[in-house]
Formats: C-alpha cells, structure tokens, sequence
C-alpha cells in the first residue's frame, strides 16, 4: 500500500525531471529552455519532496519517534523554498537575457525594440 | 525493505537526469543558457539530497538540501544583476 503511493509519487517526479533535462537539451534557444527547466523540475522536485513526506509520517505514526517527523518537516520547509524560489529566478534570468541583448529563436517582429534604455 | 531501494532508483534515475543537464551547462553557446543549466541542476540535486536524507535516516543531509536550494537562488539572482548592469559589487 505505502510502496504504491511511493512508487507512483516518484515516478512522476523523476518522469518530470528526465522530461526537463531533455527538453533542456533539445530547444533551440533561452527562453524555450527556461520554460522547459523551471516548469518541470519545480513540478518534479514537488512530488520527489511529497514522497520523502508521506513516508517520513508513515514511519513516525506507529511509535512517534522525533527522528522521522524531523525530517518530515524539514523536507516540508525544502518545499516551500523551491516553490518560492524558483519561479523569482526563472524570471530573473529571462528578464536579464532580453536586456543583454539575446533574440528569441525565430522571432519576426519585436515589440519591445527601444523599450529598455541600456 | 520495499521503500528504500525505491528511494535509491529514484536517486540514481535523478542523478541521470543531473548528468544529461551538465551537458548543456558545459555546451551552452551564451551565459543564460549555463545559467539555467545550472539552476535546473541545482533544484534536482537538492531533491536528490532529500532522497538521500531519507534512506540514511539523517536530517542533517536535509538541512544541506535547504541551504543549497537558497545559494542557488542568490547566484541566480546575483548572475542575472552581472548580466543587466555588467559590473561585479554592490551597488
């Protein structure tokens, strides 16, 4: 019963991070990268955490041992620094690289020519 | 028995997964593409350090997985000011 909901919370985490190492790969330039990286390991690590959580209370439930809720909430915190974090940094960098200079793959048109002073 | 060999598998399919996003921080053609590289290698690391907490029953390791995860989100930050402003310091 536990190993299933194990099983089945960390294949979607390490499904999702193999999906953004390829995708990181495989797109042709920044921005598509950032969108595959940041999505998908943010989503990924969630459940990787979710997982560590839910047997971390099912080991401290029989005969509450501090060692295990611990780290059940320290895993806890790790959580919510990824999903606070995160996403800042992904909007940093993409942020950073339109205003080196750094053209989106394929672009025609550019709407944002001359609205950055540098 | 059952539970931490699953931890261990997922362990190593995560540092596969670490080991493919190396290769296009060490390829990448300008600096933002190393700079998400290494961001995305840094958030799977510190699932996988969580991982590796678990199975050896430590909170220690955990506490590395937080403190890693914030560093990472500083030089982030901070590499993305450089890119901007094109200068190192405070300021």
């Amino acid at each position: 019963m536990i190993g299933a909901l194990l099983a089945i919370l960390l294949a979607i985490g390490v499904g999702f991070n193999l999906l953004a190492s390829i995708g990181i790969l495989r797109f042709p330039d920044v921005y598509t990268r950032i969108h595959a990286s940041t999505k998908c390991t943010t989503f990924g690590t969630i459940f990787i955490v979710l997982a560590s959580i839910v047997y971390s209370i099912y080991r401290w439930l029989p005969n509450h041992d501090a060692r295990w809720i611990t780290i059940g909430i320290h895993s806890a915190l790790v959580l919510i620094f990824l999903v606070l974090t995160n996403p800042v940094g992904a909007h940093a960098i993409g942020r950073a690289a339109r205003k080196s200079g750094i053209r989106p793959y394929g672009a025609v048109i550019d709407e944002l020519e001359g609205y950055y002073e540098l | 028995m059952m539970p931490e060999s699953l931890f261990m598998g997922a362990m190593i399919l995560l540092f596969l997964s670490a080991t493919l996003t190396m290769i296009r921080m060490l390829i990448g053609p300008t600096i933002p593409d190393r700079v998400v590289a290494l961001d995305a290698l840094t958030t799977t690391t510190a699932g996988a350090m969580v991982l590796y907490g678990v199975i050896t029953e430590q909170a220690v390791i955990i506490d590395v997985a937080l403190v890693y995860a914030v560093l990472s989100y500083i030089a982030t930050l901070y590499i993305a000011r450089y890119l901007v402003k094109k200068r190192v310091g405070l300021a």
